[in-house]
């Protein structure tokens, strides 16, 4: 058995979470981006065998629109939380991170009335598999954005020490969210 | 008492008494820390009994084959392949080389612990559960063409939960690298062994995330009603292409990095080229984008038309043929360093990890010339036994030189330098083990022949990895500890402190002036 050195002070901070952030993002931009390649190739082999895709259903826009724009507001509201964290504002900032789990969870819900709404059938087609599977990584997405809120609240509203940088990193998140999203909207609900 | 930092020292305690209660408390220790050196040993430790397990299917594959056995059935067999083949990639050359680099990278860059160090922990124990369940899967008939409906979902959730698992894992090791770095070890200082981690970190990070996309659809579809991507057989179309040629060069990077670092340190003398040598890893790192395409096939008909050759040769060049253009480069800047110059008085040694790492890299090179050849379509070899002879080769390649990376750093570990005349052997019975476990499938693919000798030797060969693991494990166990912080005189930050490292790793870390700062305190060495 060994004894261990002393501890030394703790090293300075070097945006270790902004990093860990931005790495995430890249990945779940090239799960993201692998998943439409997907989707593409095999609407494609289905409209190059004559049918039509997304078949009998009809999306409804409305709904997929204000997904889109609640997760541009939720960026909005990331960013307003960054501006008053490292103004250690901490009313604001809770605000602000309040606003952006509420707009997550309007996401999700609106997300759960485009399913009700389509009634797309899993087991008939191509399509039902296709949609589930991409729509639900992209739900999949923002409740991790969502659980990344609240840890970001807990951690900045309710820590020893004022830490804003964990507030700039979920941020940096929700802009992933938002711009995958983009990308699925357009492929799946716009050129279908 | 080793600490720990997990907050079961009191629970362990309480067991110390006896024998079995110091066990469970060295179960509960290691199963629930986060220092790293632990959860990278972890990660190899499970990587070698992966080896020692997918040797006994080859082996039991080959037997068949060889004696005529009969004694499995076609589906047995068809379940040994793709455990041999699924199991090469991602539970033997991945955890092994992705658990060096989580018990070293941290050390070598100076930081006191790796970044999100339960993120690693908990990327670990996806890995872990995920290859179990993907070998429970696939032996009650799941995989590809599986019979088992549920196992075969199984086995696509298994997966999905492993490439999870690997991308925190490589979250937290290129984070580490790019924000935890010791003051004065700018990126260029980066110690090669770190830089081929980071590299392939990065190549994870981008092509399993791909993996998992794809094994979503193949798993809600399969389960529901298997039309987009039809039935089990029909996973054979995309599964294979995160297995297979130029995809498993990433998980064989950081073996450039083992050989780059010991080299200089065995010829003790710096390395003049250092950007070449990253540049060559990063090379090899293209290999991901083989991955993010989801290609492996670049095929080179020279029998077409010139335009249609050159149009071909150039999608090959860019995916097959870089990477293994970084592996020539890495060595040829080797040769650079062995070169004797005169300039230093130090005569140079064998050192025995130096010589797993230097074996390791030139097998990486012939996987890679092997995965060249098959994207000659005049060759025919697609679809032969030379694809598996050239996963094969690279894999166990990237094997090999992580043995050589834990008994290199076992003293920052255990505090026990490694009996190097035990060693050594090990390292050119491993090497011999890798060629006849690839190589005699290479050539049965160029011959297109299925001689029962190719199977022979291929089953000597596997035998061979398996004695050498058990070998590697009996003579890894103790060896000598002297209390000296660099026993093999090597150049980097991580041997000034103590051995075995502390849980914290440094108590104090001056600033860094130079790529090799241990050298520079020795009468050979003088700032860069």
């Amino acid at each position: 058995m060994t004894l261990a050195l002393p501890s030394g002070p703790a090293p300075a901070p070097r945006r270790q979470l902004l990093v860990g952030s931005a790495l995430a993002g890249l990945a779940g931009t090239t799960l993201i981006g692998a998943m439409l390649a997907v989707w593409l190739l095999e609407r494609q082999q289905v409209v190059n065998a004559g049918e039509r895709f997304p078949m009998k259903y009809i999306i409804p826009e409305v709904a997929t629109n204000v997904m889109l724009i609640t997760l541009f507001g939720l960026c909005f509201f990331a960013q307003w939380a960054v501006y008053s964290a490292r103004r250690q504002d901490r009313g604001h900032t809770g605000l602000a991170l309040s606003v952006v789990a509420i707009l997550a969870l309007a996401f999700i819900n609106a997300q759960a009335f485009v399913y009700s709404q389509m009634e797309v059938e899993l087991a008939e087609g191509v399509y039902g598999s296709l949609f589930y599977a991409l729509t639900g990584t992209m739900m999949a997405i923002v409740i991790a954005g969502l659980i990344f809120t609240v840890v970001a609240a807990f951690r900045t509203l309710g820590g020893r020490d004022w830490q804003s940088e964990i507030v700039s990193a979920h941020a940096l998140y929700w802009y992933f969210a938002a711009a995958a999203y983009s990308a699925v909207w357009f492929v799946v609900y716009v050129t279908k | 008492m080793e600490q720990s930092g997990t907050g079961v020292g009191a629970g362990s305690a309480l067991l110390s008494d006896g024998r079995i209660g110091t066990t469970v408390g060295a179960v509960a220790d290691w199963s629930t820390s986060t220092d790293h050196k632990k959860i990278g040993r972890l990660f190899a430790g499970f990587g070698l009994v992966g080896l020692v397990a997918v040797s006994v299917v080859a082996v039991l594959r080959s037997l068949d084959a060889v004696a005529d056995l009969d004694a499995f059935t076609g589906q047995q067999l068809d379940q040994f392949a793709q455990l041999h083949h699924f199991g090469l990639a991602v539970m033997v050359a991945l955890p092994l080389t992705l658990g060096l680099s989580v018990a070293v990278t941290p050390l070598q860059v100076g930081a006191r612990a790796i970044a999100f160090a339960r993120l690693a922990l908990l990327g670990f124990y996806m890995w872990l559960s995920g290859a179990i369940l993907l070998v429970v899967a696939i032996v009650n008939g799941g995989g590809i063409g599986g019979s088992d409906s549920d196992m075969v979902d199984l086995s696509l959730a298994s997966m999905v939960l492993m490439m999870i698992g690997v991308v925190a894992t490589a979250i937290s090791v290129a984070t580490t690298v790019l924000t935890s770095r010791a003051p004065g070890i700018t990126m260029r200082r980066v110690p090669f062994f770190s830089w081929t981690a980071l590299v392939q970190a990065i190549a994870l990070i981008i092509t399993a995330p791909v993996m998992v996309g794809l094994i979503v659809y193949l798993f809600v579809d399969h389960r529901n009603s298997a039309l987009a991507f039809g039935t089990s057989d029909s996973l054979a179309d995309w599964l294979p292409r995160f297995f297979s040629a130029p995809v498993v060069y990433i998980y064989a990077i950081p073996v450039l990095g083992v050989f780059a670092e010991l080299l200089p340190v065995s010829v003790s003398r710096r390395h003049p080229m250092r950007q070449l040598v990253f540049a060559g890893s990063a090379l090899v790192g293209v290999a991901a984008f083989s991955g993010v395409t989801m290609q492996n096939d670049f095929p080179v008909d020279f029998s077409a038309a010139g335009q249609d050759v050159v149009k071909s040769l150039v999608v090959m060049a860019f995916f097959v043929g870089l990477p293994l253009l970084g592996i020539v480069i890495t060595l040829l800047t080797a040769l650079l360093v062995a070169k004797p110059d005169g300039s230093s008085s130090a005569k140079p040694r064998i050192l025995s990890p130096m010589l797993f790492g230097l074996l390791s890299t030139l097998l990486f090179l012939l996987g890679a010339v092997v995965g060249v050849l098959l994207q000659v379509v005049d060759l025919e070899l697609a679809g032969t036994t030379a694809v598996e002879g050239s996963v094969a080769i690279v894999c166990l390649a990237a094997a090999v030189g992580s043995m050589g990376g834990l008994v290199f750093w076992a003293p920052k570990f255990s505090g026990f330098k490694r009996d190097e005349k035990k060693v050594l052997p090990l390292a050119l019975l491993g090497a011999l083990g890798v060629v006849l476990a690839g190589v005699p499938a290479v050539v049965a693919g160029l011959a297109d022949s299925d001689n029962t000798l190719f199977s022979t030797l291929s089953l000597v060969g596997y035998a061979l990895m398996a004695l050498t693991v058990l070998a590697f494990v009996g003579a890894t166990r103790g060896g000598t500890a002297d209390g000296t912080t660099n026993p093999w005189c090597a150049h980097t930050i991580e041997w000034s402190t103590a051995s075995p490292a502390p849980a914290d790793n440094y108590a104090a870390l001056a600033t860094v002036r130079s790529s090799e700062p241990e050298l520079d305190q020795t009468p050979q060495g003088s700032p860069s």
